[in-house]
């Protein structure tokens, strides 16, 4: 199917930046969603020793740290109006 | 124990006064235009917090002392949807405030076709599922009133919980009345609601942080000392079992999603989407400083309290056990915090589904219904009264719902699981969400049969087994499946056997339900309306305008204007209208019946009584038109270049059709005027010739015949005079609508008021056809309105529209209502009667000179009383028009409170 949306080739600097930003935060909740169900794959390997619950609690709440500052950054200026053409920053 | 029951009550009282205080503080603020922070990122963040309702605050830490971390899985998947909120939020939001939704089920039923069967379904979902929830809220206050009232809780008597949880949900249904139901349009921000909300937000939070603090620092003696304290506690083994652990966290991903309280808040209340930004990362925040503290307060819990103690109730015990009557006190608050506001949102948006999903259908059907067995054909009804009602009587029902259940359970241990039940029952609308707003192909059958069966599902594998054995299911039937068919156990279907009963349900349903929901959308076609549905939510951000819906055909405005108004209200209604056909290049109330505009009213109607009811109520109007050949052309074509060419000649066309539309007005305004150009010079020459030939007869007879007995000759004189009079009275009138026109006219200036001055036209008319009374219906106080205006000029308009009503209203009874109002320094005064009012052909040559509708021996006048009153209130830097749709004749004139000095306006004129 010819569907092809007319747009530049090459982008400024400034917007292909914030296409990469974008990108990351699209990335963002599968990055996190792993690194919360590694907990799971631990127990897997060493059924016998399993980690004690004091440094599960520290991993997990610097993990949840992480994904709120890496939020913060990523999100920070954006809306839902940075540009009206979604799929304009989906794929190029 | 240091703190008093009855000091513990009259705290408690006093925090729900400030929340009140505080609600009404904001809703007023909100009223006079000062938004400012009511509308900031930091509020929609912190109103997103009712996610954490009591459950969390008292349970997360009993859970944490159950089975260790895995409480943390609760907040974990609301922390991933907020980090990736650019994949479904900013969807959501942006599609909630495109299609203006009401609620959850308001989505769901717009989004396939806006079907209302859907709404109902969904609604009785969001029902069963959330009233366990609201229940174990009332329990959760009713419990930690009694920590503080007995000395041991569990040996408390049940009255005190039960009259506790009653007056905690009168208190919640009242406040959520109050709050809630302010404004019938459910997209207006609910401010009051919103920032008491907020307030609470932080109670919880310092709440809890305060009792972590206490606990780590003033207990165990600093974070390191905490860690070790974990690791030799009871829960040091972290015993994480896969499935859970990922199921729950799904679980809750999906909860944050579909539960209709956070949709509400999250969607519905949102009115800038750059907040979400703000959310994103805010939001997680919050749930992680609320989940930091629970791990170390269970663990100090199960050091320091005896065993078999309700490690619920850690958050309020262990500052108790200590001496820390203060803190429990916060911590008690806290808790109150929580539920309170999560009730408060609950009931807010389970009352809006079950007031627009089945209150307001079944009463409209009944109605049609009644209407077509011709019983009562013109019942005058004020739809948003009844909206309103059944929305109060709503959130009372699903407030009285939750404490019968309460009542009903009497606190058992059963309702400790209602949290995860009740968020595996309301995921089940998850499929058909997410699968509306980013698939085509989703329809309505098969969103309807994915609910039904995850629904039932549910109901059969989790919520009726969670009541214990013998309650709904019998034993027999838990142990060995209906008729001893083992794969279909309850808990363990389809040989599934062994997997927690939450675990096994959530598979289940929501397997099935996605299989049901994809299966039949993949077999079966949808109507154009679900496929025009489906384009405008799935590609909400490519579409820059909408697709067409209604054919051009045979509705009349006047009578859109009649809905609109039963269901918005008079004011808003017609403001509406005015603007619409502002942008459309028309005068007046009325615009064309354009596509665009009724697809306009539509979405506005939608947002007071959700998108099926306000398809159903403008389809009424239109009677048989349906999608068009061009709605399903506009389905078709799909392709980018066909839009964005389409788009250009849409502004060209839109540009011509608006220069077309004003160009038609003035012609038939000029054809009408030229016609009565026409008639005027006629219609003149005998205004003047009548008076003229009796003038001329009388003075003949005078002039001939010398010897006329003196009396004869005075009566005959005092007709000449009375003729004279008559004519002096026409050029004047002639003259002073020449001398307004020309802008001329020197006003004078003084203070009125505005009571008076309709006094004195209806006095002054009071001999105008005084054969047939005419009945007035007025407002002192409205009218109460001090002004600075010529008084005499705008109380020459007020008689002639007053005396007008007296001779043209053609009712038995003829009856006038003089509603006044001041609004930003304009007043508005209407002049309503309740005769057949004007024809709209009729409407917009009212005002031109000697147009007179009736035949004219009846009038007596020239027909220039209505050209005078106009150009008088133009002068007064006001305007008078025709008001349409009020059952009857209806002028509106509005004009400014102060008049402005005139000399500047003057000099401008002559500088013309």
């Amino acid at each position: 199917m010819i569907r092809r949306r007319r747009r530049p080739v090459f982008v400024a600097r400034a917007s292909y930046r914030l296409r990469r930003r974008i990108d990351a935060l699209r990335l963002l909740p599968f990055v996190g969603g792993f690194l919360v169900l590694l907990p799971v794959l631990w127990r897997i390997g060493q059924a016998e020793d399993a980690p004690p619950t004091a440094r599960g609690t520290v991993y997990l709440f610097v993990v949840w740290a992480g994904l709120v500052l890496a939020a913060g950054i990523l999100s920070r200026g954006l809306s839902d109006r940075t540009q009206t053409d979604d799929g304009s920053l989906q794929d190029d | 124990m240091t703190v008093s029951f009855n000091l513990l009550v009259a705290i408690s009282l006093a925090y729900v006064a400030l929340l009140f205080a505080v609600a009404f503080l904001a809703e007023r603020r909100a009223r006079l235009g000062r938004l400012g922070w009511l509308r900031s990122p930091l509020v929609y963040t912190l109103s997103l917090s009712i996610y954490c309702t009591a459950w969390t605050f008292y349970g997360a830490v009993g859970y944490a002392a159950r089975s260790g971390l895995e409480f943390i899985t609760i907040y974990l998947g609301p922390t991933l949807v907020f980090v990736g909120w650019w994949w479904i939020l900013r969807k959501l939001v942006r599609i909630g405030r495109s299609q203006r939704v009401t609620s959850i089920a308001d989505l769901i039923s717009s989004r396939y076709g806006k079907s209302s069967t859907l709404g109902v379904v969904v609604t009785l979902i969001c029902v069963v599922g959330i009233t366990p929830y609201i229940a174990l809220q009332l329990q959760s206050v009713a419990l930690s009133v009694g920590v503080f009232a007995g000395d041991t809780p569990e040996e408390w008597g049940l009255e005190g919980p039960q009259a506790t949880a009653l007056w905690v949900a009168a208190g919640l249904a009242l406040f959520t009345i109050l709050f809630g139901t302010r404004n019938i349009d459910v997209n207006e921000r609910h401010h009051g609601v919103v920032t008491a909300i907020a307030l609470e937000a932080v109670v919880k939070l310092v709440a809890l942080v305060a009792v972590g603090v206490f606990v780590v620092w003033g207990i165990a003696g600093g974070p390191m000392a905490i860690l070790d304290r974990i690791d030799t506690s009871a829960i040091s083994q972290w015993q994480v079992q896969p499935g859970r652990w990922a199921g729950l966290t799904f679980l809750s991903a999906a909860a944050i999603l579909t539960l209709p309280r956070m949709f509400q808040v999250m969607v519905v209340e949102n009115d800038d989407d750059t907040h979400l930004a703000t959310a994103a990362w805010a939001f997680p925040l919050y749930l992680l400083v609320m989940s930091l503290f629970v791990v170390p307060i269970a663990v100090v819990g199960l050091d320091l309290m005896p065993k078999g103690s309700n490690p619920d109730l850690f958050v309020l015990t262990v500052p108790l056990s200590q001496g820390q009557g203060g803190l429990a006190m916060l911590a008690f608050l806290g808790g109150f915090s929580s539920a309170t506001s999560m009730v408060i949102m609950a009931s807010l948006a389970l009352a809006t589904m079950v007031s627009n999903h089945i209150v307001v259908p079944f009463w409209l059907a009944l109605r049609q219904d009644e209407e077509s067995r011709g019983r009562s054909a013109a019942v005058p009804g004020d739809l948003r009264f009844l909206v309103l009602m059944s929305r109060r009587l709503s959130i009372g029902g699903v407030l009285a719902l939750g404490y019968f259940y309460f009542k009903l359970t009497g606190g058992s241990t059963s309702l400790a699981a209602i949290g995860l039940i009740s968020f595996v029952g309301v995921s089940q609308t998850l499929p058909s969400l997410l699968g509306g707003i980013f698939w085509r192909g989703g329809t309505r059958q098969g969103a309807m049969a994915g609910l039904c069966v995850g629904f039932a599902i549910w109901l059969y594998a989790l919520f009726l087994p969670s009541f214990g054995k013998d309650v709904f299911l019998s034993a027999g039937l838990l142990e060995n499946g209906p008729l001893g068919i083992g794969w279909l156990r309850p808990q363990s279907m389809f040989g599934v056997v062994g997997v927690d009963p939450v675990l096994h349900a959530l598979f289940w349903s929501l397997v099935l339900n996605t299989t049901a929901y994809i299966g039949l959308s993949l077999l079966g076609f949808p109507s154009p309306e679900e496929r025009l549905q489906s384009a405008r939510f799935v590609n909400v951000f490519d579409l820059t305008s909408e697709p067409q819906r209604w054919a051009r055909g045979g509705a009349e405005s006047e009578d859109l204007l009649v809905v609109a108004q039963r269901v918005l209200g008079a004011d808003v209604a017609q403001d509406f209208f005015q603007k619409m056909a502002g942008d459309q290049g028309k005068p007046g109330y009325l615009p064309d019946a354009t596509p665009d505009f009724i697809e306009a009213l539509e979405r506005r109607m939608a947002g007071s009584v959700g998108a099926a009811a306000a398809h159903a109520m403008v389809g009424q109007v239109f009677k048989g038109a349906s999608v068009s050949v061009d709605d399903l052309m506009a389905v078709a074509n799909e392709t980018a270049q066909i839009r964005e060419y389409s788009q250009q000649l849409e502004a060209k066309s839109d540009e011509i059709e608006r220069t077309a539309r004003q160009l038609r007005d003035v012609n038939e305004k000029l054809t009408a005027l030229s016609v009565q150009k026409d008639a005027f010079l006629g219609q003149i020459s005998h205004e003047l010739r009548t008076p003229m030939t009796s003038i001329r007869a009388f003075s003949e007879i005078i002039k001939d015949d010398p010897d006329m007995p003196t009396d004869m000759v005075g009566k005959y004189s005092g007709i000449i005079h009375d003729e004279t009079i008559r004519l002096t009275r026409l050029l004047d009138d002639l003259l002073d609508l020449s001398v307004l026109e020309n802008g001329r006219v020197s006003l004078n200036i003084g203070v009125g008021n505005l009571h008076d001055l309709i006094g004195r036209a209806v006095m002054a008319t009071a001999n105008v056809m005084p054969d047939r009374p005419l009945t007035l219906h007025r407002d002192p106080v409205f009218e109460d309105i001090v002004i600075i205006t010529d008084c005499d000029r705008l109380s020459q308009v007020f008689i002639n529209l007053v005396s007008n009503a007296r001779k043209y209203c053609d009712a038995a009874r003829p009856e006038l209502r003089i509603a006044a109002r001041e609004k930003g320094g304009r007043v508005t005064v209407d002049f309503i009667d309740n005769g057949s009012g004007i024809p709209k052909k009729s409407q917009s040559i009212i005002f031109e000179k000697f147009s007179r509708l009736t035949d004219h021996n009846r009038a007596g006048g020239a027909g220039l009383g209505l050209a005078i009153c106009r150009e008088i209130m133009v002068n007064l830097g006001g305007d008078i028009a025709y008001l349409p749709g009020q059952g009857g004749t209806a002028f509106r004139v509005s004009f400014p409170l102060i008049l402005k000095r005139p000399e500047a306006e003057s000099v401008h004129a002559a500088g013309r």
